[in-house]
């Protein structure tokens, strides 16, 4: 018996030998259905992101040649590009956890003030002086942690929509971050500590490790586990994921707790970055940013397939726009109405019906062309 | 087949061979429909008969793809619900499409409020809501919000906002009501009816969709059955009895007398599932039901007669409040479908596309994601396991498809349940509930899937198979369970196992 019978014979014991399939028919069948066409599928997804984040930095880098330069300096690169990665590393961790929110048809209003929360608990650990480094960040994360788990508890069993069930936590999180802070900005001294927001680590800033392991454990996590093709089916279809044994309320709680915990990543980032928490102001809007990164990587806000990788890609595209603006020498004024222009032209790019309406004007232009 | 009283007169509407495909399924094909001034006419039919679609290609929610359409005799089209309103045809759906918040004047008038120096005369707008209910026997107070008021008031309240004269339309010629008892008590079904007759006299044309006969026998005049998109029938309702409506509805011809011996082998085998006295709130009262080894057991009744139910109280969908269920020889109660499936339940659920599919997810994840879901999230099926079962299943069930990383949402209606199929084949379960597999289907993937049912229950599975076609039902069942409002009223196997006696029990005739 050839081994892909004996692989199938481990799920279907007697039904399949009654059937007496012949390894060899199998075998034509899979050649026949091993088809390209997934790949280039996957192809386009990441065309269009792609494309708009390669046009940002060819604007960038004719409008300052030294744009691509990368100077070593005490054991650390610098330059425009590292600043970008660097810059994008709190909105591309709420980006992974927003991601998986999305993708089950939900949305995390609250990440922006898990932020902050998570950044008041690290800086008033650290005043207190008594607290290691490492007990610090994972109270941290614990705290982000059960800030999703209310979110999660309120979504998928109280039964409240999301952006409402998360527009609590949004407003209330700060509330609870000022309360922590008792109403001023704390800042501290440990230099360990801050190396997590400016330090760098074999030339890397620490952030961007942060973020590339944060990614790759996620990763890992979803893909290399069945949650990823789970939080998928939920999205898709709840009903009929629950209908197929799939336990759709415990995988909402999950994408919940998930986005807290990156949240709580980035709330440290921010914190040890300036040295301090701001309950105002840290991570204000950012969840928004981290929304429009989601959408801009192609997924929908309805919910189904996911892609962490494009989700990054779409925060570059938002921080290298705002790099861009900075460069051109335009008034800081005008950044965040080209921000949003240049953002509802990727968004255009992405719409199919934009797209074919734009062939057929393009077509229509060209066959009048023919006749004059 | 049709009686032709009305020859001489001019059909108000008449739909002819009209045609309506959607991607997978003939939703409409050939279907006729027949209206004549001052008549109630029921239009019948299972569900998925076609009766929603061929109102909503009357009423302009849906554009045919062929066929002919005369209003008053003259060729017509509409393009929007507003065209057809504006003809004279109204609607009024099941769900009652008000605005609770609102007046009931405002929500008789919304649209087409009377103005004066163009602002809506609140004055004449109650005067005339009051007329017009009172022609309706209903006097209320017409600025009170219609939430106020009772399911039946609101009922009435969108039949007046059917009828009711609006600016720069023809007056109602005909109306269409959808379910419009479904939520009625008996005293309630009676007002309506009174008004449909004092609206059947003023000439207007109705069309009562229901599935309550016994009200096609109070109110209608003229019966047209449809069935699998097709048009069966149209019937005086006096000439035409509840058993041989059923069989319409059915598709049975009642001299039809072929006995079927397929899975016939009935010697006594062990109970994979019994249940006493099992109830669920309204919807299974005390049932008892014995589905045995290794054979397929038939569940027939109309829609609404407790099938469905059935199928989600054993799959855990619902939970009992009453008797016991014991599987597989040990006493169990089930509160989530995972725990079916843990004991090795499956069901293919009636409604493939809200509850079976996953439409965006590939045939490939369709199909694994049944034996994931019971293998538990971090034991992930390979890529390459994934896609052997695929294409095991693919071969097997003759699953059309160029590959298996297609959407199954692309599929058509046949190919989409067979990959339904292939999750629940691929847990290998115990007990299979099909619960209404052939709907919609065409016939090649029919047969198909009949043949599986006889090779399952070869192989020593056990199945219970709903199915409003009976006789599909007596080419597999060794014994078929019949239902009505939600009881058991018959077990018919052995030579009992004809059309003609599930449809006496059905209709509750004398067996």
């Amino acid at each position: 018996m050839t081994n892909e019978a004996t692989v199938l014979n481990s799920h279907h014991s007697d039904q399949l030998e009654a059937d007496q399939l012949k390894a060899d028919q199998l075998k034509t069948a899979r050649q026949a259905r091993y088809s390209p066409g997934q790949s280039a599928h996957k192809f386009s997804l990441y065309l269009y992101p792609l494309l708009a984040l390669a046009l940002l930095l060819l604007v960038n880098v004719l409008m300052d040649p030294q744009f691509f330069s990368l100077q070593w300096q005490d054991g650390r690169l610098y330059g425009p590009l590292i600043d970008i990665v660097n810059r994008s590393a709190p909105v591309a961790l709420l980006a992974i956890g927003m991601s998986l929110v999305i993708a089950t048809g939900g949305i995390d209003l609250s990440v922006g003030a898990v932020m902050a929360i998570c950044g008041a608990v690290c800086a008033n650990l650290l005043l207190l002086g008594d607290w290691s480094i490492p007990a610090v960040i994972g109270l941290a994360v614990l705290t982000g942690v059960g800030c999703g788990l209310l979110n999660g508890v309120m979504v998928s069993y109280l039964g409240i929509q999301p952006i409402v069930a998360t527009l609590v936590l949004m407003v209330a999180g700060r509330g609870v971050a000022q309360l922590l802070n008792q109403g001023q900005i704390v800042t501290f001294q440990n230099p360990d500590f801050a190396a997590l927001g400016s330090g760098s680590f074999l030339g890397l800033p620490v952030p961007v490790w942060l973020v590339l392991l944060a990614l790759l454990i996620m990763q890992l996590l979803l893909r290399r586990t069945a949650l990823g093709l789970f939080i998928e089916a939920v999205g898709c279809n709840a009903k009929a994921s629950r209908y197929l044994g799939i336990d759709d309320r415990g995988i909402k709680l999950a994408v919940y707790i998930l986005a807290g915990g990156c949240a709580a990543l980035a709330g440290i980032i921010a914190t040890a970055d300036i040295q301090g928490s701001d309950a105002n102001n840290a991570g204000l809007w950012l969840e928004l940013d981290a929304i429009l990164a989601v959408v801009i990587g192609g997924a929908a806000l309805t919910g189904g397939r996911f892609s962490l990788p494009r989700a990054v890609i779409g925060v570059l595209i938002i921080q290298a726009l705002s790099t861009t603006i900075v460069v051109s020498g335009l008034p800081a004024k005008f950044n965040l109405l080209i921000k949003a222009l240049v953002i509802l032209l990727v968004l255009m790019l992405q719409s199919e019906l934009f797209r074919n309406q734009l062939k057929a004007l393009l077509s229509f232009g060209k066959a009048r062309g023919g006749k004059a | 087949m049709s009686e032709q009283i009305h020859n001489t007169a001019r059909p108000v509407l008449q739909l002819r061979q009209i045609n309506k495909n959607f991607p997978g399924v003939k939703a409409l094909q050939q279907a006729e429909l027949r209206l004549y001034a001052g008549e109630v006419h029921a239009l019948l039919g299972e569900n998925g008969a076609g009766k929603s679609t061929l109102v909503k290609v009357m009423t302009g929610v849906l554009q045919k793809d062929s066929g002919e359409m005369l209003l008053d005799g003259t060729a017509q089209s509409f393009a929007t619900p507003k065209d057809a309103q504006h003809a004279g045809i109204s609607t009024v759906y099941q769900e009652v499409n008000l605005l609770p918040n609102l007046s009931v004047a405002h929500n008789l008038f919304l649209g087409s409020e009377p103005k004066r120096f163009g602002l809506i005369d609140k004055k004449a707008m109650a005067h005339q809501a009051r007329q017009l209910l009172s022609s309706f026997g209903l006097d209320i107070n017409v600025t009170a919000p219609l939430s106020d008021y009772s399911v039946a008031v609101q009922q009435l309240v969108a039949i007046a906002r059917g009828i009711a004269p609006k600016r720069g339309a023809a007056c109602t010629k005909v109306l269409v009501l959808d379910e419009p008892t479904a939520s009625l008590d008996a005293d309630e079904v009676h007002t309506l009816f009174q008004v449909l007759r004092q609206l059947k006299q003023q000439g207007v044309a109705i069309v009562f969709i229901t599935h309550f006969l016994d009200q096609v026998y109070q109110i209608s005049d003229r019966i047209t059955v449809m069935r699998n998109g097709c048009f069966v029938g149209e019937y005086q309702t006096a000439h035409l009895n509840k058993a041989e409506l059923i069989a319409a509805m059915l598709g049975k011809e009642l001299s039809q007398q072929r006995h079927h011996t397929a899975c016939l082998a009935v010697e006594q085998s062990e109970a994979i599932l019994s249940a006493r006295q099992l109830s669920s709130g309204q919807s299974v009262q005390q049932l008892d039901l014995e589905l045995p080894q290794g054979q397929a057991v038939g569940l027939a009744g109309l829609l609404g007669s407790g099938r469905t139910e059935i199928c989600r109280l054993l799959f855990g969908l619902d939970q009992a409040d009453g008797g016991s269920l014991s599987f597989a020889g040990k006493e169990v109660k089930l509160s989530t479908p995972a725990q079916a499936i843990a004991l090795g339940i499956a069901l293919c659920p009636e409604d493939r596309k809200t509850e079976g599919m996953i439409a965006p997810l590939s045939i490939r994840e369709n199909i694994s994601l049944a034996l994931q879901a019971k293998q538990g999230w971090w034991r992930l099926i390979s890529k390459k396991k994934q896609q052997q079962l695929a294409d095991f299943y693919i071969e097997k069930l003759q699953i059309a498809t160029p590959d298996s990383d297609k959407a199954i949402g692309q599929l058509s209606g046949g190919n989409q349940q067979k990959v339904i199929l292939a999750r629940w084949l691929a847990v290998e379960p115990k007990l299979l509930l099909l619960d209404e597999p052939t709907r919609g289907i065409d016939i090649g993937a029919h047969a198909e899937i009949l043949q599986l049912i006889r090779q399952l229950c070869q192989q020593g599975m056990s199945l219970l198979v709903t199915s409003s076609e009976l006789e599909e039902l007596t080419a597999f069942a060794s014994k078929i369970v019949v239902m009505r409002d939600r009881r058991k009223v018959a077990e018919l196997a052995g030579g009992d196992l004809n059309p003609d006696r599930i449809m006496a029990a059905i209709a509750g005739a004398s067996v």
